[in-house]
């Protein structure tokens, strides 16, 4: 297998061989009456100047080790019942709370998913570095601010002045996650733990967050310890990979190693269902009959309403979408790619009538929608069902899934017997046993809450599907048999699939059509094949080259062949 | 076959689920093994409505009956408690008085609860009711409680229900907005808006999908609306704008006993005690029941 060159050049520190963290068959457990392990004898060690990535899907593990090594496990919830951590020779399991305290701000630093709530929102960012530096170190207030305004160029954000004195919400989410780094390095720590620090970052800010975690790393030596669920992001990052499951580290190894060539079973499973940025092959259409059709659609939000209108100070409003056009065709499905504020949720809320549009026309089966009353819409509500992001929170909680299931029919006269019978079909066609029935939401998983969800929004019996972001809170491998399953769907009952995503991978596996938006407007619309493999617009282009792991086929386990010219 | 899994209690399909989500806030408050806080206040609670109830049966003498050749009696045989400036047993009087602070506890908090979930569930869904009916409700709760009750009680006449009236007015709006601002979180969970989109009249889904969430926060509401109502009939009796004097409630048994209190303190102790047991322990059992259906509050006690 050509496990060749992924990682060149990133050997030279790891010749230094002293390990900065060892950890030895580290096991956690629950605290309590009925210990429940976590973690079961973890085992890894990061030398200087290299990243490791811990893998995995949720539930793994991979947050309780970072925790455990900051010494953060939620006091009474979960215990470190064995093993050993060791940062530069020093075991942390045992340390005292004040020692751990010294070494959390000295030694190591950790960032975290979400920046915002990591700051301190009363407090502008500069204070909050001055004050880090205020409790560990002598330097003079002058010296200082010297040092935070330098900690701030190296993390390059813009006006470091003006962003001294600014506070958290008035920075986007990446110069959050820059703030948030800089604060981290400002002591210069041997080890730096990352988790998932990019997850709720755009493609294009987690394309700059990444290489700006790598130059620093380069400069100052640090190890880090990268917490994240996404493949591309490993490729991009890590010099080595431990896929973890279940609590225990199921394969470590190269970076060019493990995605090249995978000796265990579950890590192939995890590498084959990462979808491939490649778009599939186009499909035949099969009907020429337009399902939905949208017609330069608008939705503005007023702003400055009541009061603040009246004294004067209403803006604009804001254009979430702002003269969008597309048509659907019966069978086939048309992604919607942006960037979070891009409008595409807006969209398909305006599609769905759950807002309504400021402009424009809605077709469903060529009528009208945009502008019909909450009752007169219910005859074409019918027509076109939605499947929502989280799954945890779309099935009320209280309701068998039966009961949720023959809601819809119901109200539309079908008798309870009769919707009752096809909710069991339904279950069966999404791959649950039809006995789920009677139960209630909070005993399924996730992955089979969508395929609930699914079933759901089938029972109605609609021409078209929209899915807004449906598998995006999904692990891969679930992620994987979902899209599976709604392709599937759409094969055997020719329903058209309103798909919006903001992972290109995902559009670039289910989608025939694909329109990109970016601040409302329509940027890009066509084939997939040809909008993915062949961007013409620029925007496009950014978004096609900030997609992590791009260079990187998992499924063949090889660097993607660049495409000539 | 498929009709078995069908519960026959339910084919009417309208029919809330009453029982499984009683059942189910029922399993959630004894999920954990109570505190001895807990079982003390239940304990006192339940003695206090046992004494209310068997009132009749538990005491010796008329609570109303004067008896002028036995004023200001100290504790005897007869009168366990000794008896009052009139001569009426003190014993008996406080067990009846147990009755009229149940009864206006316990009805205040139902009635509020009733009259304030509809209310709320309208503000939280409707934008035109809600910005009607929330300025009707803060116009209500800028009047002071107990003046309002002295002002509806001394225009009416002084019975039980105006007494209950008067205050049942103030502790609405606090219902009121209590089930408004779950409604208005409830409102953007998916599971509701699928629900709109699956054609869902508006009244099915209020009662359906969104008023389930109020019950919880509403339990623990009732509880505290139940032991302000006690305190305040107590004080609107001591200041005499409650139920007829004649009546034996603690804040009537309290006021008169007020003037001979330099005398016989034991006019006023006992009344008060009783009073005092039955709001602790009310709020004690509040507190538990929020700490059982607010999972936030458990792990913040863990």
């Amino acid at each position: 297998m050509s496990t060749a060159t992924v990682t060149s050049g990133r050997d030279s520190a790891k010749a230094a061989a002293e390990k900065v963290l060892e950890v030895e068959g580290l096991v956690v457990e629950t605290g309590g009456k009925r210990p429940a392990p976590i973690l079961r004898g973890v085992s890894f060690s990061i030398s200087p100047g290299e990243t490791l990535c811990l893998v995995g899907e949720s539930g793994s593990g991979k947050s309780v080790t970072s925790l455990a090594t900051m010494g953060l496990l939620p006091r009474g919830a979960l215990v470190a019942r064995g093993g050993r951590i060791l940062l530069d020779g020093e075991n942390l399991l045992e340390a005292t709370p004040s020692r751990l305290k010294a070494l959390r701000a000295n030694r190591m630093a950790m960032i975290f998913q979400e920046p915002m709530t990591a700051l301190n929102p009363v407090l502008s960012v500069g204070r909050q570095l001055d004050e880090v530096l205020e409790t560990h170190t002598r330097l003079s207030s002058r010296e200082r601010k010297a040092k935070v305004l330098d900690a701030f160029s190296q993390v390059h954000l813009p006006e470091i002045e003006r962003i001294y004195s600014s506070f958290p919400h008035q920075l986007s989410g990446g110069q959050r996650q820059r703030i948030m780094i800089a604060m981290a390095l400002v002591l210069e720590p041997r080890l730096l733990i990352a988790d998932e620090p990019t997850t709720a970052l755009d493609v294009t800010t987690q394309k700059q967050i990444l290489s700006l975690i790598k130059e620093l790393q380069q400069k100052h030596g640090t190890a880090v310890l990268f917490i994240t669920h996404d493949m591309g992001v490993v490729v991009d990052i890590a010099d080595r990979v431990c896929v973890m499951n279940k609590g225990e580290v199921v394969e470590s190894g190269e970076v060019a190693q493990v995605l090249g060539a995978p000796r265990e079973a579950y890590t192939q499973t995890l590498l084959d269902a990462v979808p491939s940025l490649t778009p599939r092959a186009p499909r035949i259409e099969a009907s020429q009959k337009t399902v939905l059709e949208v017609q330069a659609l608008e939705k503005v939000f007023e702003g400055g309403r009541g009061l603040m209108r009246w004294l004067g100070k209403s803006s604009e409003g804001t254009r979430a979408v702002d003269d969008v056009s597309f048509r659907l065709k019966r069978g086939r499905t048309l992604g919607i790619v942006g960037e979070s504020g891009s409008g595409k949720s807006t969209l398909a809320r305006c599609v769905m009538r759950l807002e309504t549009p400021s402009g424009g026309a809605i077709r469903v089966d060529g009528k009208e929608i945009s502008e019909l009353s909450r009752s007169m819409l219910k005859p074409h509500r019918k027509r076109i069902q939605m499947i929502f992001q989280d799954p945890n929170r779309s099935l009320n909680p209280r309701r068998t899934i039966g009961d949720s299931l023959v809601e819809g029919p119901m109200n539309y006269g079908t008798p309870r017997k009769q919707a009752w019978a096809r909710g069991r079909e339904l279950l069966e066609l999404v791959g649950l046993p039809a006995d789920a029935i009677d139960r209630y939401p909070h005993q399924f998983s996730g992955g089979q809450r969508q395929r609930i969800a699914i079933a759901r929004a089938l029972m109605m019996e609609p021409e078209v599907i929209v899915a807004d972001e449906a598998v995006s809170a999904l692990d891969v491998s679930v992620q994987a048999q979902v899209l599976g399953l709604i392709d599937e769907i759409q094969q055997r009952l020719g329903i058209a699939v309103l798909f919006i995503t903001h992972d290109l991978r995902v559009a670039a596996q289910i989608c025939d059509e694909v329109l990109v938006m970016q601040r409302g407007k329509l940027v890009e619309y066509g084939p997939a094949a040809e909008v993915l493999a062949n961007p013409q617009a620029e925007y496009t282009r950014a978004l096609m080259e900030a997609a992590p792991g791009r260079h990187w086929d998992f499924a063949a386990r090889a660097p993607l062949q660049p495409i000539a010219g | 076959m498929n009709m078995q899994t069908l519960n026959p209690s339910r084919t009417g399909g309208d029919a809330m689920p009453e029982g499984r989500g009683a059942s189910r806030l029922l399993s959630r408050l004894f999920a954990t093994r109570p505190k001895a806080v807990t079982l003390i206040a239940a304990v006192v609670l339940a003695l206090i409505v046992a004494i209310a109830l068997f009132a009749p049966w538990l005491a010796n003498h008329d609570p109303l009956a004067l008896s002028p050749a036995n004023r200001l009696k100290g504790m005897s045989e007869s009168y366990w408690l000794g008896t009052d400036a009139y001569g009426r047993d003190l014993y008996s009087r406080i067990l009846y008085g147990a009755q009229v602070s149940l009864i206006v506890g316990v009805g205040v908090a139902i009635l509020s609860v009733a009259i304030g979930l509809p209310l709320g569930l309208l503000a939280g869904y409707f934008r035109a009711i809600d910005a009607i009916l929330m300025r009707i409700m803060d116009g209500l709760m800028a009047i002071p409680g107990i003046l309002l009750a002295i002002a509806i009680v001394s225009l009416t006449s002084a019975n039980l229900w105006t007494v209950m009236l008067a205050i049942m007015v103030p502790e609405i709006p606090q219902v009121v907005r209590l089930v408004r601002s779950r409604v208005l979180s409830a409102r953007e969970e998916p599971f509701v808006e699928a629900a709109v989109l699956m054609g869902t009249p508006t009244l099915k889904l209020m009662i359906r999908h969104l008023m389930p969430s109020t019950i919880a926060p509403l339990i623990v509401q009732g509880t505290y609306i139940c032991a302000s109502a006690i305190l305040t009939e107590a004080i609107l009796s001591f200041l005499g704008a409650g139920i007829g004097t004649e009546i034996p409630s603690w804040g009537n048994i309290m006021s008169e006993g007020r003037i001979y209190f330099q005398i016989k303190p034991s006019l006023i102790f006992w009344a008060g005690l009783l009073l005092s047991a039955c709001i602790l322990s009310i709020n004690l059992l509040g507190d538990s029941a929020r700490d059982a259906l607010d999972p936030k509050m458990k792990r913040r006690n863990a």
